[in-house]
């Protein structure tokens, strides 16, 4: 399935310039380069002063880091995007699906489709969920689906994010700067907005709301605190809603209700947008040393009266492992040929598929079931013989913890570079909102772009960067 | 609000604040160092009365030993070990200013967190004597543009008052201890009253909280150390004074009880406190002793801080 040519998203196969890129090529072709030049340095001094930082786990140098923001925007057709969006809502609609089953009927395991060792044995199973009969029937109400896209035709699915995927602030960050910094070239195309992405997240937050609760239901944005990688998205998510961002000693929780730590005494709280991992929600139900999360709230939850979006165990939903099952799903639920497609997976723990890939490491991308980040991956192609074998041992110790996956010829998109345009990989990665009242999306998402020539990995702990990504109106 | 944030503020506030008169109290040793010897001959050196004014003496003992220039510079303005330290006032305002991000405007935030950039750089390099009034300079300005972009794009609301408290307790603080430090320490007894070296003194005290050309325009006369007393504890046209430091916190604790519908012990204390400063002259003061006044002051000051927190910040 790897084609042989990389494509590019702005020039294709070979030279032909693509229609979407068609008035940004013009525009870079009449501006001098010093422009561009002087604009990409605005760009991070705007980042710089804003604060607009990400913070690297074990790497107290550099505490706090600048994601690098290329100028030059990533650009999709509205054909394009018509399609992914109908992608992207099935395939969510399907993992809510999916979700509620496991948790409750488990139809898909009695018709034989997922083993169930899959779900009982993974670690992100939480059984407190199970039987919990949810207001909303939702499950994971922000979702960050990472897309690749390898020829003109085809996207694929890389990973779903389901936990507390992060980086739609960059997306809006992104814009604005772009919006401050190029105002003539984006007067001159027709780009659909992505503005409104803070206010369909209240929305989605607030349609998921007990039943007890007020008509206006108090949300809150609950962090790990300043400490956590993300936690400038964490305040910029609150302050763009509106609403408080807390910190679990912030909440406590009497007679099965939780309520925040006000000036004023305590004040009732009805959605709980979290970014912790379940793991630190609750001390008395999940792991007793948390001092992030808040006693007695997983109890309030299963009462009814909070609601905790993305709901607990839903990460079992996104690991790599069940990741090749969800074409099944949404077979499975919905009745329908999946519109966006995986990349083969070869599954460690099956025998066969575990020969294939130890003698073929030097070609395959390996990645540990459950992991993220870009952290415990291999990419064989770009390895050593030594790293493949260090490698072998540690997938031969625990193959249940490994799937494998082709290396695939991953698009690139031009980035500013000092010696002018050169291509880089990119993926994308767009945020899909499921409230009671149904799945919202904006158009676009995140791109992030491997900055190293020929690198594969864009995560921003690896050195990756991010750009504005563009839906042109059709 | 949440608790938290209200906290947040609060200790931001008292950190920029904490910071500025740091920088002030190190300003002014420096000053009066560099005066000819004739004047500066007394047994304990200016140094020596900024730490001590600072605060933080035992922890400078540990470390250091000798108060030299070199030492308390280090001790004052950089050191990890002195929680008090310029360098570690930003530090910690700053982290709180990001944990209530969303609670200030863009403006406070950029004036923390450029301040924050720019003393980083120093932290790297040791600083020599000489140039200790450029970086001082940086930190007073910093303070300036913070409390500047408070001023002027804060809401009136709830997290404008607590970091308004949170200024002036620490503002309150620092002025009482800086008289009371130079009262004790450096009005020597056999010194002849209205000798050079007391005017020195004294006027290092008005610098200390800029203040020495308000002296003239209030009094038209001058130094008297009386008079000193009665611009820093009692006029409350002098923005340092106790008496204006508590003028604002009694106003501020009220606009949060009329906000919040009730009030508490943090009110009946500011008030009384305020009250105290108002109906007392400052012969009165003297004659009672105006280094059990400061003590006693004091320890009001730090009583009020923690009635504030009790009942809004945890």
């Amino acid at each position: 399935m790897a084609a042989q040519t990389i494509f590019d998203e702005m020039n294709g196969h070979g030279g032909q310039s693509r229609d979407a890129y068609r008035v940004l090529q013009d525009w870079l072709k009449s501006v001098p380069p010093q422009l561009l030049e002087h604009r990409r340095e605005e760009a991070e001094l705007f980042f710089r002063r804003v604060g607009i930082t990400f913070a690297v786990y074990g790497n107290a140098e550099a505490e706090e880091r600048l994601i690098p923001f290329d100028i030059i925007p990533r650009i999709l057709s509205g054909q394009e995007w018509a399609r992914l969006s109908r992608g992207l809502e099935q395939r969510v609609t399907a993992l809510n699906l999916f979700l509620k089953d496991i948790y409750n009927q488990r139809d898909i395991l009695r018709a034989g489709i997922i083993p169930p060792e899959l779900v009982y044995l993974n670690p992100y199973y939480r059984p407190q969920m199970q039987g919990l009969n949810l207001n909303s029937s939702i499950y994971v109400q922000v979702a960050g689906i990472d897309l690749v896209r390898v020829d003109d035709q085809d996207f694929y699915v890389l990973e779903d994010n389901l936990r507390t995927p992060s980086g739609v602030s960059y997306m809006l960050e992104n814009r604005e700067v772009m919006m401050r910094l190029f105002p003539e070239l984006v007067g001159i195309q027709r780009i659909r907005p992505i503005e409104n992405y803070v206010d369909e997240l209240l929305g989605t937050l607030k349609s998921v709301a007990p039943a007890s609760s007020p008509w206006d239901p108090t949300v809150v944005l609950l962090t790990p605190g300043s400490l956590n990688s993300a936690y400038y998205e964490h305040s910029f998510l609150a302050d763009r809603m509106g609403v408080e961002l807390v910190e679990g000693r912030d909440l406590f929780v009497r007679d099965e209700m939780v309520y925040m730590r006000t000036t004023e005494g305590p004040k009732r709280v009805d959605v709980i947008y979290s970014r912790i991992d379940d793991d630190f929600l609750d001390p008395l139900v999940f792991r007793p040393d948390s001092g992030l999360g808040v006693p007695g709230l997983i109890a309030a939850y299963r009462a009814g009266n909070v609601a905790i979006a993305n709901a607990p165990g839903t990460g079992v939903a996104d690991d790599k492992a069940m990741y090749s099952y969800v074409p099944d799903m949404v077979r499975f639920y919905m009745g329908e040929e999946p519109i966006l497609k995986n990349v083969p997976t070869w599954r460690c723990r099956e025998q066969e598929a575990l020969s294939y890939v130890l003698d073929n490491l030097h070609e395959l991308v390996v990645k540990e079931v459950n992991g993220s980040g870009g952290y415990g991956m291999l990419v064989g192609p770009h390895a050593t013989k030594e790293t493949c074998e260090n490698f072998k041992a540690r997938v031969l110790a625990n193959p249940d913890n490994y799937i494998a996956q082709p290396t695939l010829a991953l698009s690139t998109s031009p980035i500013f570079t000092e010696k002018g345009l050169a291509p880089r990989h990119v993926d994308l990665r767009p945020f899909v909102l499921t409230g009671r009242d149904g799945v919202r999306l904006v158009p676009g998402g995140l791109t992030r772009v491997a900055l190293t020539e020929g690198s594969l990995v864009v995560n921003s702990s690896q050195g990756g960067g991010t750009k504005d990504t563009w839906v042109l109106s059709e | 609000m949440l608790s938290r944030d209200a906290d947040s503020l609060y200790w931001l506030s008292r950190y920029v604040e904490r910071a500025e008169n740091t920088a002030r109290i190190l300003d002014v040793a420096y000053r009066m160092a560099s005066m000819p010897i004739s004047y500066n001959d007394l047994e304990t050196n200016e140094w020596e009365s900024a730490l001590i004014t600072a605060g933080g003496v035992d922890e400078f003992r540990a470390t250091y030993g000798e108060a030299t220039p070199e030492n308390v510079i280090e001790f004052l303005a950089f050191s990890e070990a002195n929680p008090s330290s310029i360098q570690n006032s930003f530090d910690t305002a700053r982290q709180n200013a990001r944990s209530v991000r969303s609670a200030l405007t863009s403006e406070m935030w950029e004036a923390i967190n450029s301040a924050w950039l720019d003393l980083r750089r120093y932290k790297a390099r040791k600083i020599k004597v000489e140039d200790l009034p450029k970086f001082l300079n940086l930190v007073k300005e910093a303070s300036l543009r913070y409390d500047g972009s408070a001023m002027r794009t804060m809401l009136r609301n709830d997290a404008y008052w607590f970091s308004r408290l949170g200024l002036y307790i620490e503002r309150a603080d620092n002025t009482a201890r800086v008289l009371d430090v130079k009262y004790h320490v450096l009005l020597p007894q056999d010194a002849p009253v209205g000798g050079g070296i007391d005017y020195y003194q004294w006027a290092a005290i008005l610098r200390s909280v800029s203040a020495l050309v308000s002296y003239q325009w209030v009094y038209h006369q001058n130094l008297r150390p009386w008079l000193v007393a009665d611009l820093l504890i009692l006029r409350e046209e002098m923005p340092r004074s106790l008496a204006a430091c508590y003028g604002a916190l009694s106003r501020h604790l009220d606009d949060l009880s009329h906000r919040y519908g009730t009030s508490g012990a943090a009110q009946r204390q500011a008030r009384a406190t305020h009250a105290r400063l108002t109906n007392r002259n400052i012969e009165d003061i003297f004659q009672h002793g105006l280094h059990e006044f400061l003590q006693d002051f004091l320890a009001d000051n730090n009583r009020l801080s923690l009635a504030i927190s009790n009942q809004y910040l945890c």
